[in-house]
């Protein structure tokens, strides 16, 4: 009787949530599934189910080609923020006081929460031509003409997106690097490894599954951002997204769009689910 | 490990470049983003309250954050409470897929409800976009609500109730006042989301322009920029604001409930 009414209780507080997720992302998840395999003349849409779509797009080379680039592009800017990233969480984790440790992450966390539009917007103004970054080298005399391989290319959606992206790894890597029973380290001493072997044997193979999770957290949304490319990474920096929005609100071809949506989520989802495969040996609970 | 420490201080360096650059060229002289500077002003945010669409865009943001704060933290507290308090069939099925957006690509989200709302006709505006944020705004409340209810201690309830009062009375009295700085925080947290979000807000806005899309609009244009410096500087520091008083508030929380700080509102 009263396991029946804790069920009931407990169904009826996770309705309204669950509820809304099914309304407002369960049917508009499945709603672009169905308009991929649509087609639109204009405004109007045809209902007639077909391929055509998903043919054109893995027959247009644009298409694949910003695919492509957008998986290279995340897949770069995820190496780049978790090895970044792994030493200040390592550093947070294991060198600050623990009465100084939510200073650290507060420190961390904070630009994370300005705009992004105006991060975005001011790292165009860093690695400009005439930009803070290339002023400043060229005024120290490093070099002598300014750096153009910083700008609308590949290179600036990386920096910028690595700089937009560290928290979102440094957090991840922190907590599970906080998890890891110190006496462990100790134990790995005493029976003879130095630091660096310690580091290598016992303290990173715990702090994986952290690191999986930073990654996919970084990964994931990366792959699909608009903004950075838009702004700092010039024609041959666009990515997914920006054709995404083109078919949508420009080329009004909402069934393409929705098209590249699908692939790009079933590239996102089979790419990590390869990840978390290669990574479960050590994202098993250690055996006690 | 002096040369970790150095490393750590270079990437807070890297970390806060653009924040610092911001009123840096909000206060400065010219319309041109670039060093060197060429003199102080504050004309730029004199002309903030000048430029109409300017404010309405803020109006605009600011009703939608406030309702996406007060609806995500709602449906935050249900989803919290259900996960830390009950258990029933489906359970962590059911919180994995209210916690899908925290990982699912903003585009997605947007193009997704872009096309329900179109098939079914509906117009676009700030209800729309109130939708949107509260999707993408309720697993960030959920994760910082489950450790204000996690750390509740379940034996205080019991005692209320076993003291004879009813189960709301109890929430109210006991349960709530304890969770209040876990609600505060994921309020704000919720309300700056809401107001920085862009791509969503984008797709789904229609005619009435939140501030994230209007300044989007902005930076096509060059003697614009000071401007969205200016109105930058103003943002950032509100968040700076807002931020601390979460993080004292989810502090305070922490010791309230008597759980140890594990650092950090992610």
């Amino acid at each position: 009787m009263f396991r029946n009414s804790e069920t009931a209780r407990g169904l009826t507080l996770i309705a309204p949530p669950a509820l809304y997720a099914l309304l407002l992302l369960a049917v508009p998840l499945l709603a672009i599934f169905a308009f991929s395999f649509w087609s639109q003349d204009f405004l109007t849409i045809d209902y007639t189910p077909t391929l055509n779509n998903y043919r054109e797009a893995f027959s247009e080379p644009l298409y694949a080609q910003l695919l492509l680039r957008s998986v290279l592009i995340a897949g770069a800017v995820t190496l780049a923020t978790v090895v970044l990233a792994f030493p200040i969480a390592y550093f947070v984790s294991f060198h600050v006081a623990p009465s100084r440790k939510s200073l650290w992450i507060f420190l961390i966390t904070i630009p994370f929460w300005t705009s992004y539009l105006i991060r975005v917007f001011l790292w165009k103004v860093i690695l400009g031509y005439n930009g803070v970054l290339n002023s400043s080298l060229l005024g120290l005399g490093v070099i002598d003409e300014p750096l153009t391989f910083i700008l609308y290319n590949a290179n600036a959606v990386v920096i910028t997106l690595a700089h937009a992206f560290a928290p979102f790894a440094i957090l991840p890597i922190f907590v599970s690097l906080e998890k890891i029973d110190r006496s462990l380290l100790e134990a790995s001493r005493d029976l003879g490894e130095n630091t660096v072997m310690t580091f290598l044997r016992v303290t990173l193979p715990l702090a994986v599954p952290g690191v999986v999770a930073a990654t996919l957290i970084v990964f994931i949304p990366t792959i699909g951002d608009y903004v950075t490319p838009r702004l700092v990474g010039g024609p041959n920096g666009l990515m997914i997204a920006n054709m995404i929005q083109t078919q949508f609100l420009k080329l009004n071809n909402a069934p393409m769009g929705a098209t590249l949506a699908v692939i790009a989520m079933g590239i996102v989802t089979v790419l990590s689910l390869i990840f978390i495969f290669l990574n479960r040996r050590w994202l098993k609970g250690r055996k006690t | 490990m002096t040369w970790l420490r150095g490393y750590a201080v270079l990437y807070l360096v890297f970390l806060y470049a653009p924040i610092v650059l911001l009123p840096i060229f909000a206060f400065n002289d010219s319309t041109i983003i670039a060093f060197p500077l060429s003199g102080f002003t504050t004309q730029w945010f004199t002309e903030i309250p000048n430029t109409p669409a300017l404010v309405k865009s803020v109006q605009t943001s600011l009703i939608i954050a406030v309702t996406t704060a007060l609806l995500s933290t709602t449906l935050g507290i249900c989803a919290a409470r259900a996960g830390a308090k009950y258990s029933f069939p489906g359970k962590a099925p059911m919180l994995g897929f209210i916690m899908l957006p925290l990982v699912l690509p903003e585009i997605i989200v947007a193009v997704s409800l872009l096309v329900v709302l179109l098939a079914l006709g509906l117009p676009l505006g700030g209800w729309t976009v109130i939708l949107g944020h509260t999707l993408i705004c309720t697993p960030f409340c959920i994760a910082i609500l489950n450790s204000a209810f996690g750390n509740l201690d379940a034996s205080l309830e019991e005692a209320a109730f076993d003291l004879g009062e009813t189960r709301w009375s109890t929430f109210r009295l006991i349960t709530l006042p304890l969770v209040m700085p876990g609600i505060i925080s994921a309020l704000l947290i919720s309300f700056t989301i809401s107001l920085d979000e862009f791509i969503i807000a984008f797709f789904l806005t229609g005619t009435e322009p939140t501030l994230p899309v209007y300044l989007w609009g902005q930076l096509r244009f060059p003697q614009k920029i000071p401007v969205v410096m200016a109105l930058g500087t103003i943002l950032v520091a509100l968040s700076v604001i807002l931020l601390t008083i979460a993080e004292i508030a989810r502090r305070r929380g922490i010791a309230r409930a008597g759980g140890k700080d594990t650092g950090g509102f992610l």
